[in-house]
Parts: C-alpha cells; sequence; structure tokens
C-alpha cells in the first residue's frame, strides 16, 4: 500500500468515526421525537416498533390538557427578558473593567463568579418569602430578574474576555479624537465585539430556556415556563411515555431549532479573539 | 477613564450581585441558627450551632459531599477529554459536516429535566428501556442502572449534555488555529500527537479553562437530573449536597437545617472556587 492509500483509509475511518458519534449523540433526541408519535403500547414494546403508524393523538391530548402556548410564551419571555436586563447591566461594567481595570478587578469577576456557586437550594426559602411579600410569585417578571441575576456573572465574565481582545490602540485612537466614552461603546467596542456579544446572549438564553429549580419552585399556573410543564407532567404521567415524550418534545422543539438556527453565529462569536 | 465614569459603568453590576447574594445569604445564615420547622411552627427561638450539628451528623453529609465531588470531577474529566477527541476528529472538511455538527451539539439544548426523562425511562429502563434491549440481543441479563449504578448513571446524562457544549466550545477555537504553522510542522515530520501535544493544545488552553470554570459551576449543584430519575437513592448513594439540602428543605421541611446545609454548601463552593477558580481564572485573565 503507498501512502496515498493509507491516508485514505485514515480519513474514510475518520469520517465514518465522526458519524457514528454524531449520530449516537442525537440518538436519544431522535428517540424521544419518534416515541410521541407512538401510541402508549407501541413506546413500550420489546422489542422496539420501527415501522409504525404515526399518530398524533399526544399532541392532542397535551394541548387538550394545558395551553402549551402560554408556558412557551412564559419561556420566551423570561429567557430572552432576562438575558436583555443582564446584558445591560454587564456590558457597561465588563467594558470598563477590560479598559480600565483597577486593583480589584480580576477579584471582582472571581468574586462575582463564585455568587454563581450559591446552591440554589439554600437561599430558596428568602427569595420565595421576598417574592410572596412583593406579590411576585406566579410572574414573568421574578423570573425575569432571577434569570438576570443568575447569568450575570457568566455573562460578565466572557464579555470581559472579549472586550480585552479589542486592541487597545484602537480606542486610544478615538480618544485622541475626542470621542466619549459612550461613543467609544457604541462606535467601537459594540461593532468590534459584536459577534462575541451575541453568542454571550445566545448562551445566556438557552440557559434561562431550560432552567428548572426556580420556575418549578417559584411559579405555576400563570407564570410557569415550558420546564415547569414537563415537570408537571412528569409525575402524573411517569408511566405514559408516549404523551411524556410529545411535552417534552414541544417543549425542547423552540430552543433547539433556535440553537441549529444561530449555531454558524455561536461558532463566530465563540472564537475567542475574532478581532486578533 | 475617571474614578466616577468607572463607578457609574461597574455600579450597578457590583450592587445587584452583592444584594442577590448579601440578602438570601443573611436571611439563610439567620435561619440556620433558629428553629424553624414547618410542621411544628411553635417550637422556635435561637439555637446557635445545633442545625449545623444536625446537617453534619446526618449520616448522608459525608456520601453527599463525597458523590459531589465524584460528580463534579467525572463529569469535567469525560466531556473535556471527549470533546477534545471529538473536536479534533471533526476538524476537517468531510462529506455532511455541517450536519454532524449540528447533531453534536444538539443534546446542549435539551432540558436538563428532560433529559433525566429520556435516559431514565426509554434508555436505562430494566425491561422496555434500550439498554436492555441490547443486553438481551447480546444474550445478556440486563442491568438495572438507576438501581445498580445510580451515580454513574447521573454521570452518563450529564455528560451527554455537556459534552456538547465542551465540542462547541473546542470547535470554535480550533478553526482559528494557525493553518501554517501545522503544515509546517507536518512537512518538518512531526506525527499526529506530537502536533498534537505542541501545537493543538496549547492553542486550546484557555478554552478549555473556559469549560472547566462554567461547567464546575452548574456540575456543583446538579439537581434536575437526580430528582428526576433517584430521588437521591438507593439509600444516599446518588444524593449530592443540593439534593441534600433540597430534602431536608421541602421533603422534611426543616427549613433550620436545610439553611445549615445552605451554609455548608456556600462554604464548599467558596473553597472550590478559590482552588479551582484561581488556577483556571489566572490564566484566564493574562
Amino acid at each position: 500500500m503507498d501512502d496515498k492509500t493509507i491516508n485514505r483509509i485514515k480519513d474514510g475511518s475518520a469520517v465514518f468515526a465522526s458519524w457514528t458519534i454524531a449520530l449516537l449523540f442525537f440518538f436519544p433526541i431522535f428517540w424521544m421525537v419518534l416515541t410521541s408519535f407512538k401510541t402508549e403500547l407501541q413506546a413500550i414494546a420489546v422489542p422496539p416498533t420501527l415501522i409504525f403508524e404515526p399518530t398524533l393523538e399526544n399532541y392532542t391530548l397535551v394541548q387538550e390538557r394545558t395551553d402549551y402556548v402560554k408556558y412557551a410564551w412564559n419561556s420566551v419571555a423570561t429567557s430572552f427578558g432576562g438575558t436583555f436586563l443582564a446584558m445591560i447591566i454587564a456590558i457597561p461594567s465588563a467594558f470598563s473593567m477590560a479598559f480600565a481595570p483597577g486593583k480589584y478587578t480580576k477579584d471582582i469577576l472571581l468574586w462575582m463568579l463564585s455568587t454563581k456557586m450559591l446552591p440554589a437550594v439554600g437561599v430558596l426559602l428568602p427569595i420565595y418569602l421576598i417574592a410572596q411579600k412583593f406579590g411576585l410569585l406566579d410572574t414573568q417578571i421574578v423570573l425575569i430578574i432571577i434569570y438576570a441575576l443568575i447569568n450575570l456573572p457568566i455573562i460578565m465574565w466572557i464579555l470581559f474576555t472579549y472586550f480585552k481582545e479589542i486592541p487597545r490602540e484602537i480606542l486610544e485612537a478615538s480618544r485622541m479624537d475626542g470621542a466619549s466614552t459612550f461613543s467609544e461603546i457604541k462606535d467601537i467596542v459594540l461593532p468590534l465585539s459584536w459577534g462575541g456579544i451575541a453568542s454571550t446572549a445566545l448562551l445566556s438564553i438557552v440557559l434561562c430556556w431550560n432552567e428548572a429549580f426556580w420556575s418549578i419552585n417559584l411559579t405555576s399556573a400563570d407564570g410557569g415556563t415550558l420546564t415547569a410543564l414537563v415537570a408537571s407532567f412528569s409525575s402524573p404521567e411517569g408511566l405514559f411515555w408516549a404523551k411524556l415524550s410529545a411535552v417534552s418534545t414541544l417543549a425542547c422543539a423552540p430552543i433547539v431549532v433556535f440553537g441549529w438556527l444561530c449555531q454558524k453565529q455561536l461558532v463566530q462569536g465563540l472564537t475567542f479573539g475574532a478581532v486578533k | 477613564m475617571n474614578k466616577s465614569l468607572t463607578r457609574f459603568l461597574q455600579g450597578p453590576s457590583i450592587i445587584v450581585l452583592l444584594l442577590w447574594m448579601i440578602v438570601p445569604l443573611g436571611m439563610t445564615v439567620y435561619f440556620s441558627t433558629i428553629r424553624y420547622h414547618l410542621l411544628y411552627p411553635e417550637r422556635s427561638g435561637f439555637i446557635g450551632l445545633e442545625n449545623y450539628e444536625f446537617f453534619y451528623t446526618d449520616p448522608a453529609f459525608w456520601p453527599a459531599l463525597n458523590n459531589t465531588l465524584i460528580l463534579v470531577s467525572s463529569i469535567l474529566f469525560i466531556s473535556v477529554v471527549l470533546g477534545l477527541a471529538v473536536s479534533v476528529l471533526i476538524n476537517r472538511p468531510f462529506f455532511g459536516r455541517g450536519l454532524v455538527r449540528v447533531m453534536l451539539i444538539s443534546p446542549f439544548f435539551i432540558m436538563p429535566t428532560v433529559n433525566a426523562l429520556i435516559w431514565k425511562n426509554m434508555m436505562m429502563n430494566p425491561i422496555y428501556g434500550l439498554f436492555a434491549v441490547i443486553s438481551h440481543t447480546f444474550g445478556q441479563e440486563p442491568v438495572d442502572w438507576l438501581t445498580d449504578f445510580p451515580l454513574l448513571s447521573i454521570i452518563i446524562m450529564v455528560s451527554w449534555q455537556w459534552t456538547p457544549f465542551a465540542i462547541l466550545i473546542f470547535m470554535t477555537s480550533l478553526q482559528s488555529e494557525d493553518g501554517e504553522q501545522k503544515e509546517a510542522a507536518i512537512l518538518d515530520g512531526a506525527g499526529f500527537w506530537a502536533r498534537f501535544y505542541n501545537l493543538t493544545l496549547p492553542h486550546l488552553a484557555r478554552p478549555i479553562a473556559v469549560v472547566i470554570m462554567i461547567q464546575m459551576i452548574f456540575h456543583l449543584s446538579i439537581f434536575a437530573e437526580i430528582f428526576v430519575t433517584t430521588g437521591g437513592g438507593p439509600g444516599f448513594a446518588s444524593t449530592n449536597l443540593a439534593f441534600l439540602i433540597f430534602s431536608q428543605a421541602l421533603l422534611q421541611f426543616d427549613i433550620g437545617v436545610a439553611s445549615a446545609g445552605g451554609v455548608f454548601a456556600i462554604i464548599l463552593a467558596n473553597i472550590v472556587a478559590f482552588f479551582l477558580i484561581r488556577i483556571v481564572g489566572k490564566s484566564l485573565m493574562v
């Protein structure tokens, strides 16, 4: 065998391995979607049913029993709202930390991250009581505030690393030209780190969407998100795999499709140094 | 930038996080020193460190601490190593690469509760689950994953979700790797491992630090997967600190003891944060 053939075999097996791993990773999701179109009996058949007549009965049933659109809207509002709020607070802050670092900037950032390690369950009761006092239980607002707070440290820190990548000379030059701090942010920092900001926001949206602890414990019928909906189905319907799969598919589909659509952006933004 | 401007810009983020930390923390510390049981509201009053003693001597305390550390370290190890391997593997043009990428990162977008339900029911169920079916096909007795290997099952679920995150980060960083340098190394006769060790790994040092840091934060408080599948059992086999506190507070209604546990968890988190974040974080700040 000459070198060329060996290389070809190597390449071929690498492609084969890539596909195999990808299919293995994706399989559980595929299986969930497949199960959601089965009847309950087909769902637990051994050996598993692969060829069957798809039914929509599980989806109709989920829609009959709950208001999917309302839960979905709550998820959208809280994920985007929380992310937006956090970004507004984080961008100026991370900007100033990156371009005018003080003696304690590193420590502040590390401290911020350590608040993220605060175990939610340890502070659930105080937060619950506070939310109750302000009449915020079971509203979108309480989740928006909490999601902004729990994602703020990560957002701050990722933005900080992006802003650090911007060459200082550019800023100094603009300062020579008499640009104000505000226009520095608006005209130079934002355009240069747009990819980073967008991907940070996307990451935060995904994390908010999938957050389960606070939404289950602080909201129910009115402000409940899709994670709360899944949780409310999982105990009484735990044995009905097809219905459970249908509600799970409905809960995950928006964010998975959103992730697929934004994949390019996510990929471009996370290169850690697009402006190098 | 002058000082007052810096304060104006940084102030909001620091103040809100300070409030977010101090107010609940203060309340938690306060609750941890009083008698506060939802079923016995008539018993109240300051009891000092009794709740701490109770939580600390709970037979579940050491297993929970141990499980927390096992979960964090093994999931981190799996997702970083597997993430590196996969992202290096797909870092070349080939047929259907876009689709492969989409499939690989999809699990990251799945909710932890749904993740747990998929694995618990459709994969790991000892009678109807796919793993059982596969075992039968090969003439083996099916394994009751959640009963016999509860911690490993949780590790599998969480790794399935977070390895894609590592892949996503590594994959994007590999794209910015210097191609010319690599070609030069190939011309010099450097083999795959030499190139990986001397070029790729240093290039990925920062993304690896990012992945370790972000994941560590999430894995210290794994909750949904345990809640939905094993409920911390059998015994305390899959109870971590977050779940132990949860069961004290919401299943046994003892807010005092749960708060003491919360303080324990916060201290543990800060010890971990102090050592690991300092090591990892330093390499990110330079």
